[in-house]
């Protein structure tokens, strides 16, 4: 009997190893088919034609120019839209489906909009903007912890709003085939994906069939079919042709989910030892015109004595927000880091340890504390570092920061089919998507294991919405839910295997297990079979084994867990004449419980520091605070890190006893987390003065500089 | 992107027949690195596009004893690359390698690189290359960062995107240019680039109907050097930059040009600064003090202020690169 634990240490031949993605050698050959490489005969391109006010009523759509132009197959409206308003540039107001690219948005020019054009509130960084409606949060006893706190510092500190920016935009090829609608889109949620749909275009969700096989990035951008869902759906269905749409660049920047932004005002009480007595924020900013809610401060020194928060939000007319990468978390942590590492500078007390000293008021104390030393030696922080300001002679100044995070990362709810059959062959089915971080290999690394087979011995099958239905990804939520269902439809497959195979080596079935290709007694290894020779022995019938991640249950048998710490370290050198901002080098600690493939999960963080390195020197979006129109919505100056602007990476993942008993925990969120904090405290150490914004770009810098008296 | 029609003549005359006398009627193409990325933003919607593709004319660079003469259709990378060009003119080379993208210094030419439009936001986005709406510019009251410090009280606010014009300039180099019927004239680079007034002019002195033919820089031994603060490693702008060249002889400067570029409507030479140098050591002393200098009469906009830190500090470092480079020599 094969026990739905994970095998012990010295049993795993696979989990743990470093190995490379299934699907590498089709990406790197550029034959993968993405979303955008789904060409049919007779295809149509669907081009969406968006609001160019920030704010208006919409009084009518005129579409008959764009209708007329030779090519162009059919037009759809938002009739919704018709006397009501639209709220932000780039919102969808109509679309045309034509023949070729260039008909489509040669015709998206031809389409005429009578709007009245009403007020619209576009920047986001005067609070006097903000709603009336606030948040407040007090803890412990505020003004009298903070009136007797040593030494307080005040400071103000700023996150704007940037984009997910995927490389491969949001959209879809679609096409109908009698009632059944064939669908290929950019998807974080293959088995969700027809959720709405279905009512939205009229086709029951059992003849929607959703297929991802590959897609170019969503981090927490992807999760709905999206209005460009429908309409594609809707397209093909009237015109019975395929479909293919997918977002321009400037759309994908401007309305395919951002970050929300994130100011603060922040006091900081502390004592000359050192020790953290009380914080006082005000914070707002903007996630468009919807929901909005201030970042987690203080973040990870959660127990500071006392604290006041207050919270605000305001409303502008600009692409709404969607989740990206750790919701809140590295905009917290920015915040925190910055206001608390600042108050280190003011004592003149070194920032390694001050975080030390501080350990206690977060919930991880003693894993920090480990991680703080490893990353330290990974950096090499006793050499390197100094108090605030470097003072050697020269425009270039060298720095090091620190940021400190955490997050869940609880597997979510996934099931798992997985069949063995006579022929030996093991298929494994399951209704999730690989983003690109590794699933598919993850997948198949668990079921490959549990069956004493090689990974090619596995069919891996996920990416379609025919598969047991698997939850959407975000969060950190898949690896720790497809390990899980993967590794209980393993097990349940092969003791029902075991269950055939036991009685005719003559050993009772809890004796038995799956090694090497072989199944063998545990008690005399002289006793096996050769997994394919035991296959045959089913006979006509095929096994099928089911397996179901259900979160307090797998959590109980071990297989997965939550909450996890992690410390990242930057290294920077300033130009102080020029304000430009070199990474040198940044080092990250991170546990996650159980790894699978530590070549994935190590790329996971390798993914998150170049990202995060990525907001914190470059990112941002830019608005024309009367058009509202986003100035930057390309890839020319909405700057991302090229690989010789990132530095040198180091990664330690933590693993071994005291991290692999909790079983798996999600990974996608926590290494984004810290850069921004890390890199903005290194650059305040290298310079000697706080650059209050991100991202730090040589004019924020210079200003920064400029104000300390530096230049 | 509106139809066009497509012609590739294989001499110049031919393709001087085939431009009109209108800007935006018909268009030059040479590597199409900016000309193709302007059509689709409808900055132009020529009807013709006119490739210089096939003119060998146009193509190559050619060494005599008093100079250095590159064809408009030679390559960035081909002149970075080249050998007389790297040790005479290391102003030049910064400037392509600055770039920093091997496909667009593979696919842009030298004449594409001087006549290439400006990037401008509210120009890229349909507010026309004065980036005005009812009259007004919108850049003062607009995100300002990226434009101009120098040379904005008229119209225009935007800033010359060429790294290649101001050391041209600093080298004192000649524009060659072909006209209608094969007309010649010839431009130092000092006067090639120029400030429209109005929408209906551009960047440079040349007519519609005009093709930028070759560039040539004579071999005065001048020392020289291009700063040029950039954030990015990867195919970027910079924020600002500084081309110097100078006579240095017995560690004395004389003949100094000093050209900003990405600070004003065209290349922006500042020779009071430049002045400032004659008969000196390039210090660092003088030469911050020349930066200083290069500064005076900046009229920053709301949002470009620093950049007047980054022209002062890239001009001091264009002076000491170049003056270092005489030493090794
Ligand atoms: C992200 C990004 C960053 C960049 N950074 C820089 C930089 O830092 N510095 C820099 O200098 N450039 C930079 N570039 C611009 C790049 O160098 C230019 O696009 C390129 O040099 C243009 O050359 P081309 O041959 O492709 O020109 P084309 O696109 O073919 O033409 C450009 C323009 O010049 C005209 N033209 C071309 N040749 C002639 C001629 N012989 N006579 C008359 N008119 C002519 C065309 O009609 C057109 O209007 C950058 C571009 C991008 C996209």
């Amino acid at each position: 009997m094969a026990k739905p634990q994970w095998p012990s240490a010295e049993k795993r031949r696979l989990i743990g190893k470093r190995i490379a993605r299934l699907d590498g050698p089709i990406k790197s050959a550029g034959v993968a088919k993405y979303a955008y490489d789904q060409n049919f005969e007779g295809l149509l391109y669907a081009k969406i034609f968006y609001s160019p006010y920030p704010a208006a009523t919409i009084n009518a759509v005129n579409m008959d120019a764009a209708k007329a132009l030779p090519g162009v197959e059919t037009v759809w409206v938002d009739e919704s839209l018709i006397g009501n308003e639209v709220r932000y540039v780039g919102q969808v107001v109509a679309a045309v489906a034509a023949v070729s690219e260039e008909i489509a948005n040669e015709a998206l020019r031809l389409i005429t909009l009578d709007a009245t054009p009403l007020e619209a509130q576009i920047d986001d960084a005067d609070p006097s903007k903000a709603e009336e409606r606030k948040s407040e949060r007090e803890e412990g006893d505020f003004e009298a912890t903070m009136a007797a706190a040593e030494v307080k510092t005040t400071g103000h500190y700023s996150i704007p709003v940037i984009t997910h920016c995927c490389l491969e935009s949001h959209g879809q090829t679609a096409k109908m085939e009698g009632d059944d609608l064939y669908i290929w889109p950019s998807t974080q949620a293959v088995s969700l994906y027809a959720n709405g749909l279905d009512e939205a275009v009229g086709i029951p969700q059992a003849n929607i069939h959703v297929d991802c096989q590959v897609m170019g990035g969503g981090f927490g951008s992807k999760f709905s079919h999206d209005k460009w869902g429908v309409i594609g759906s809707l397209l093909a269905k009237e015109t019975g042709k395929p479909v293919k749409l997918m977002l321009e660049r400037d759309q994908e920047l401007m309305v395919a989910g951002n970050r929300p932004s994130a100011h603060g005002e922040i006091t900081v009480g502390v004592n000359r030892s050192g020790k953290l007595q009380a914080m006082e924020a005000t914070l707002w900013g903007t996630g468009g015109p919807g929901g909005y809610r201030p970042p987690p401060v203080p973040y990870v020194f959660t127990k500071i004595p006392a604290t006041r928060m207050t919270g605000m939000r305001i409303k502008t007319n600009r692409g709404g927000q969607r989740a990206w990468r750790g919701p809140g978390h590295p905009q917290g942590c920015f915040l925190t880091m910055a206001a608390v590492e600042d108050a280190a500078a003011a004592i003149g007390m070194d920032a390694l340890e001050f975080f030390k000293t501080n350990l206690e008021l977060t919930e991880r104390a003693e894993l920090y504390a480990k991680q703080l030393d490893i990353a330290a030696d990974m950096i090499g922080y006793k050499t390197k570092a100094h108090l605030r300001g470097d003072k050697t002679d020269g425009p270039l100044k060298r720095g090091i920061g620190i940021g400190i995070h955490t997050w869940g990362g609880l597997g979510h709810p996934s099931n798992c089919d997985i069949s063995v059959h006579p022929d030996g062959s093991v298929v494994l089915k399951m209704g999730t998507q690989d983003l690109g971080v590794g699933t598919r290999t993850v997948v198949g690394i668990v079921a490959a294991e549990t069956f004493g087979l090689p990974l090619e011995a596995i069919d891996v099958n996920i990416g379609s919405n025919a598969y047991p239905s698997s939850n959407a990804s975000g969060g950190s939520t898949t690896v720790g839910g497809i390990s899980a269902a993967t590794r209980l439809a393993s097990t349940d497959a092969l003791n029902k295997l075991i269950d055939v195979v036991a009685p005719r080596l003559d050993v009772d079935i809890d004796d038995l297990e799956a090694v090497d290709g072989k199944l063998q007694s545990i008690s005399d290894p002289t006793k096996s079979i050769p997994w394919k020779d035991a296959c045959k022995l089913l006979g006509a019938k095929s096994v099928l084994g089911r397996g179901e991640n259900i979160r307090g249950e797998s959590q109980e048998l071990g297989l997965i867990d939550q909450g996890v710490g992690g410390v990242q370290m930057a290294d920077v050198t300033v130009d102080v004449e020029t304000g430009v901002v070199t990474l040198n080098e940044m080092a990250a600690v991170q546990d996650c419980g159980l790894i699978i493939d530590l070549k994935t999960a190590e790329s996971q963080v390798y993914g998150g520091l170049i990202m995060g390195i990525t907001y914190a020197l470059y990112e941002e979006c830019i608005y024309d605070n009367r058009s509202g129109r986003m100035l930057n919505a390309d890839m020319e100056f909405y700057r991302l890190a090229g690989l010789k602007d990132v530095g040198q990476l180091k990664v330690h993942m933590m693993t071994g006893p005291g991290f692999d008993e909790r079983g798996v925990i999600g990974l996608g969120e926590p290494p984004v987390i810290s850069p921004g904090a890390a890199i903005s405290n290194a650059v305040a150490n290298a310079c000697g003065v706080r650059v209050p914004e991100l991202p730090l770009t040589p004019d924020k810098v210079v200003a920064a500089l400029q104000a300390g008296g530096i230049v | 992107m509106k139809p066009y029609e497509y012609a590739r003549p294989n001499d110049l005359d031919e393709a001087l027949a085939l431009l009109s006398d209108t800007w935006g009627e018909t268009e030059i193409l040479a590597g199409g690195t900016d000309l193709i990325t302007c059509m689709k933003q409808h900055v132009t919607e020529p009807s013709r596009l006119v490739s210089l593709r096939d003119i060998e004319a146009l193509r190559g660079i050619t060494v005599d004893d008093e100079s250095v003469s590159i064809g408009a259709m030679t390559t960035l990378a081909d002149v970075a690359a080249h050998a007389e060009v790297r040790t005479l003119y290391p102003a030049i080379v910064t400037a392509i390698e600055g770039i920093g993208a091997a496909q667009m210094v593979n696919a842009g030419t030298v004449g594409g690189d001087c006549c290439q439009r400006p990037r401008c936001w509210y120009f890229r986005t349909e507010n026309g290359l004065l980036a005005q709406a009812n009259g007004e510019s919108l850049v003062p009251d607009g995100d300002n960062r990226y434009h101009a410090i120098f040379g904005n009280e008229a119209a225009a606010h935007f800033v010359s995107p060429s790294s290649l014009g101001p050391a041209l300039i600093a080298l004192g180099a000649e524009m060659f240019i072909t006209g209608p019927g094969g007309a010649t004239r010839t431009v130092p680079a000092g006067d090639f680039f120029k400030r429209p007034e109005s929408e209906a002019e551009r960047e440079t002195v040349l007519a519609p109907n005009e093709i930028l033919v070759a560039i040539r820089i004579l071999k005065l031994g001048l020392k020289n050097a291009t700063y040029e603060v950039r954030h990015r490693a990867g195919l970027d702008w910079p924020y600002a930059t500084a081309s110097v060249a100078f006579a240095y002889d017995d560690e004395k400067v004389s003949a100094a040009r000093v050209v900003l570029g990405h600070v004003a409507p065209t290349p922006w030479s500042v020779p009071d600064a430049a002045a400032k140098l004659e008969g000196s050591a390039v210090t660092e002393k003088h030469a911050a003090a020349c930066g200083e200098a290069a500064i005076g009469g900046a009229t920053p906009l709301s949002k470009n202020g620093y950049k007047l830190q980054l022209a002062r500090t890239a001009v001091k470092r264009a002076l000491l690169a170049a003056a270092g480079s005489t030493k090794e020599a």
